[in-house]
């Protein structure tokens, strides 16, 4: 059954814009809506429910305290949360202090994620993506991205000049740009 | 190569989180001064955000909605209310503001005529680039026109007085616009390095730069830690591709009015 809320970015600001003036139920409303994104991601890079819960937590608490941190011109909040949550697990897992604040986090994304239907048919594309991509190329990107491993440490143990591991990490992300161009 | 692609395999690696030490701090020097990278770390941060999006698993436990419910509850608070401000005349900075504007509106015009010479495009992909275009002078001249900002003037230690430059710092948006005049031409390979001198910790780079003919110059929304109280701004002379710690002397310094 479709969920009665309004759906889409415009519906996506108008819920963080009853975050800046304090609305407890926007919260709660973009929980529902992203909630098993960002657990998702936590998830994937953490391995681990527990850890991935307090990710969750952080994340979304972060949004309450910040709300004006998304910049709502240059993406789907969908599409932010998941770079952000992407980027605190990545730290929880290394066990590092965040570098990169939440406010510093711009990013523009062509496709409109809002919406559950539009996300899974993303999530398939990229998938298909990443299944005809070189087995080296999606090796290197999978371990910079979901395991957190810096181009040096790829080199390292895959054997690959240093160059070369950059190039493809780089050349994969384009692809999945490329794919949503078409 | 150009300048852009040299800095092209390190702004992935950026947009992923995984630059640290003196590759970050170089790529955080060069997106300082450059919009055309700007715009493709957003672009690059879009493609990490479609990889992350691939991942498919369970659902939340029901515990962490109410952990979270839970602890919005605890944290609630009372809605803004906008102030009058009525305290700080802005006569004064109506020069630096107009002197600003100039800055904005050049870079609207320099960023068309690129546009231009790019032949056809089509009329989707220009809307996208007018709204890109428009957000970026509105992020640019939000540090100047929001009376939240800290406006430091920066003057010169030494006995010749003529060197100044404007701080405009937005702490709450981290955004600063820095505009300077009367700057002595630099030696081959050599660059202005600003600095945010934060109340607590080490000098911050926020951004490198070069005079014009004139002894012009200025610096855009570099990139900076979020909400740094800035205790003062500081200017000195670095190898051009920037440091991360000022290099003796300072040469200019300047602290809140």
């Amino acid at each position: 059954m479709l969920s009665p809320q309004p759906q889409g970015i415009s519906a996506d600001l108008a819920l963080v814009t009853g975050l800046k003036s304090g609305d407890q139920g926007a919260m709660a409303q973009l929980y529902d809506r992203y909630s098993s994104v960002v657990y998702a991601v936590a998830l994937r890079v953490l391995g681990d429910t527990g850890a991935a819960e307090d990710v969750l937590q952080e994340v979304f608490l972060q949004l309450w305290r910040k709300p004006s941190a998304f910049d709502a011109a240059r993406g789907s909040l969908g599409s932010w949360l998941a770079v952000i949550t992407r980027n605190r697990a990545i730290d929880s897992l290394r066990k590092r202090r965040p570098e990169t604040d939440i406010d510093d986090v711009v990013l523009s994304v062509a496709p409109d994620l809002a919406g559950e239907a539009e996300r899974a048919r993303a999530a398939e594309k990229v998938r298909g993506v990443m299944g005809i991509m070189a087995p080296a190329q999606r090796s290197a990107l999978e371990m910079a991205y979901w395991e957190g491993m810096s181009h040096s440490e790829i080199a390292d143990k895959t054997g690959e000049p240093l160059g070369t591991v950059k190039t493809r990490i780089r050349a994969g992300l384009i692809a999945l740009r490329k794919a949503f161009q078409t | 190569m150009s300048e852009h692609e040299q800095f092209a395999d390190d702004l992935a690696l950026y947009a992923l989180d995984a630059l640290r030490g003196e590759d970050r701090a170089r790529v955080e020097a060069h997106l300082a001064t450059c919009a055309a990278c700007r715009l493709e770390l957003e672009q690059l941060r879009g493609d990490t955000a479609l990889l992350a999006l691939s991942a498919a698993g369970p659902r939340p436990p029901q515990r962490a909605r109410k952990r979270l419910l839970d602890a919005v509850a605890r944290e609630a608070r009372v809605p803004r209310v906008a102030q009058t401000s009525t305290h700080r005349s802005w006569w004064g900075w109506l020069g630096w503001a107009a002197t600003a504007a100039s800055v904005v509106f050049a870079l609207w015009l320099w960023r068309e005529n690129s546009a231009l010479h790019q032949g056809l495009a089509s009329l989707s992909s220009r809307q996208a680039e007018s709204r890109r275009e428009l957000e970026e002078l509105r992020r640019i001249a939000a540090p100047i026109l929001d009376p939240e900002t800290q406006r430091v003037t920066l003057v010169s230690t030494r006995a010749a007085p003529q060197p100044q430059g404007k701080a405009f710092y937005l702490r709450n948006r981290s955004s600063l616009v820095f505009l300077a005049n009367n700057m002595p031409a630099l030696p081959p390979r050599k660059a202005y390095e600003l600095w945010l001198i934060p109340v607590n910790g080490a000098p911050i780079p926020a951004g490198v730069f070069k005079p014009d003919a004139h002894g012009s110059a200025s610096v855009v929304n570099p990139l900076l830690p979020a909400a740094v109280e800035a205790k003062a701004f500081a200017i000195t002379v670095e190898n051009e591709t920037g440091a991360t710690a000022p290099t003796m002397p300072i040469l200019m310094m300047g602290a809140g009015e």
